[in-house]
């Protein structure tokens, strides 16, 4: 398939209007499995990968999935495309450029389901929703692995769960991550509180783009640790109550910062629209950054006329591998800043002029 | 002043970790620690939790080994996986098996690990189907067996509650 079809959609996980929307991007559930009796991908050869690899596109092919799966075959792809993939979160950074040999993705085309073959695991199942969905997503890949299970034997032991190559995923081999927004804990300097209480109960704080990165854009993944001795629904629960809370908790404090600094709240976003609108040269950082102003102020009613998906497409489109694609060109470091601030004024115009605020 | 776990260089970083009375620490200086991925580059306040914890766990590992003077101890480093050749030592340098026998042939030094990460050693939660299946059926097995007895043994009281139970099990399965 062309990659370059999917450039003018975004996954429904980004539309931007699931529960919770105004704090929760959204919710990610990811379950690692193996094949038994394969070595795992980390000490198979070429010819085991490939194995696996036909073993699991014939499963999925013939599983009775909801929705048209297409298959990626990730070792033919170029660079770009690649890193393409992993800005729509469709695969893993290791998935793209660390790993070697025959491996690839398949996923349907909202892009809420997708299936890496031959990751660190044979087999990571993903589903993704917009917003808060922990049970939507669920019983999705609940579904989607019961059907590829009909179709191949997993490594499975009676005491230790769902073998996996990492012993840290073994069990259920489960990972479920939300996607938030904090700009107002982040402004009042609350959040460091918070993540040291996470920490205390097991859960993870990640930045946006998974393990090792850092906050960009006031957006945070938590996700659960423990993968062993607890069942999903357990899990599940606990991250449940962990969000509530913190909904709670940045909800007050965006009120907090609407009474006592309204107007300056109000100027920042009009800054934020007017940079975003004007700069010649701007990064991917710095635009992070101005987006989660405006996503804000689309939140506290500051601001009319922006879409919160027009906020999620621009989130997605300014990265490396999206810009380069739109604008037809390969880019370099500077003249990709160059182009970001193109787009980022062209899509501002689209919206006509600036933006009224309330 | 305890020296840092890579460089030596004086350590500014200290983790301890105490689980039933026993205590592991590591000392790390800040440039390894961020050249590591532990300790992210300002203005990201978070230490990387997880991978400290994992550190100290297979730091742990071998020193619970060491600490063990008894005669019949097995040296963790010897162990190797007879299916896919992996030796221990280098999945404690890379934190990945080679294959799902792994767990059965590393098991004596890996439960201590799993104890330490998920405070657990047993799953919980879904089962693939035909492992179900296969554990549904043992179980009724095992109730008809009883059942046989009971009857044999004239026990037909325990024998009725024995035949709901199988009924049970059959309409669930």
């Amino acid at each position: 398939m062309n990659l370059d079809s999917l450039l003018p959609n975004l996954g429904e996980w980004l539309r931007g209007n699931g529960p919770e929307s105004d704090v929760v991007v959204s919710t990610r559930i990811r379950l690692a499995r193996n094949l038994a009796n394969c070595p795992f991908t980390n000490r198979a050869t070429i010819p085991q990968k490939a194995e696996t690899e036909a073993k699991i596109r014939d499963a999925v092919s013939k599983a009775e999935l909801a929705g048209k799966f297409t298959y990626v075959d990730v070792n033919k792809l170029g660079p770009l495309d690649r890193q393409f993939l992993v800005e729509r979160q469709l695969i893993s950074r290791e998935l793209a450029s660390v790993l070697e040999g025959p491996r690839g993705v398949s996923f349907d085309e909202t892009e809420s389901v997708s299936l890496m073959v031959n990751e660190e695991d044979h087999l990571r199942l993903q589903v993704m929703r917009s917003g808060l969905a922990l049970d939507e997503a669920w019983t999705e890949i609940d579904r989607v692995d019961d059907a590829i299970e009909a179709r191949l034997t997993y490594a499975f032991h009676d005491q230790f769960g769902y073998l996996t190559a990492c012993p840290t995923n073994v069990g259920t081999g489960m990972r479920a991550s939300v996607m938030l927004h904090l700009p107002a804990l982040g402004l009042t300097k609350e959040i460091e509180k918070l993540f040291r209480s996470l920490q205390k109960i097991n859960l993870v704080v990640r930045g946006l783009y998974g393990e090792g990165s850092r906050a960009s854009g006031d957006l945070y993944q938590i996700s659960n640790q423990v993968t062993l001795g607890k069942s999903e629904a357990r899990v599940l629960q606990e991250i449940r109550e962990v969000i509530a809370q913190i909904l709670q908790y940045e909800r007050h404090a965006r009120q907090v910062l609407l009474k006592e600094r309204k107007q300056a709240e109000q100027d920042r976003i009009a800054r934020a629209i007017g940079t975003m609108g004007s700069a010649t040269m701007i990064t991917s950082d710095e635009t992070m950054e101005l987006l989660s102003a405006v996503r804000l102020g689309i939140s506290l009613h500051l601001l009319d006329d922006v879409p919160a998906t027009t906020v999620n497409q621009l989130f997605m489109h300014i990265q490396s591998a999206h810009l380069q694609k739109l604008m037809g060109t390969p880019l370099d470091g500077e003249e990709r800043n160059a182009a970001r601030a193109k787009y980022l004024r062209s899509k501002l115009r689209e919206l006509g002029g600036p933006p009224r605020s309330g | 002043m305890n020296p840092c776990k890579y460089c030596g260089a004086n350590a500014t970083i200290h983790l301890t970790d105490i689980v039933n009375k026993k205590r592991r620490e590591i000392h790390l200086c800040e440039k390894c620690a961020q050249e590591h991925e532990l300790l992210p580059l300002a203005p990201n306040p978070q230490l990387n939790l997880p991978a400290l914890l994992q550190l100290l766990m297979l730091q742990g590992v071998g020193e619970e080994w060491q600490s063990n003077d008894a005669p019949d101890a097995v040296d963790p480093s010897t162990l190797t996986c007879p299916t896919c050749g992996l030796k221990y030592a280098q999945f404690r340098a890379d934190g990945r098996f080679g294959c799902s026998d792994d767990y059965d042939a590393f098991r004596t030094v890996l439960e201590p690990l799993l104890e330490r990460v998920h405070r657990s050693l047993t799953h919980l939660g879904k089962v693939p189907s035909v492992v179900r299946r296969a554990r549904d059926e043992s179980e009724r097995d095992r109730l008809r067996d009883h059942l046989r007895d009971a009857v044999a043994a004239e026990n037909y009281e325990e024998a009725a509650r024995l035949r709901d139970r199988i009924r049970q099990k059959e309409a669930a399965g």
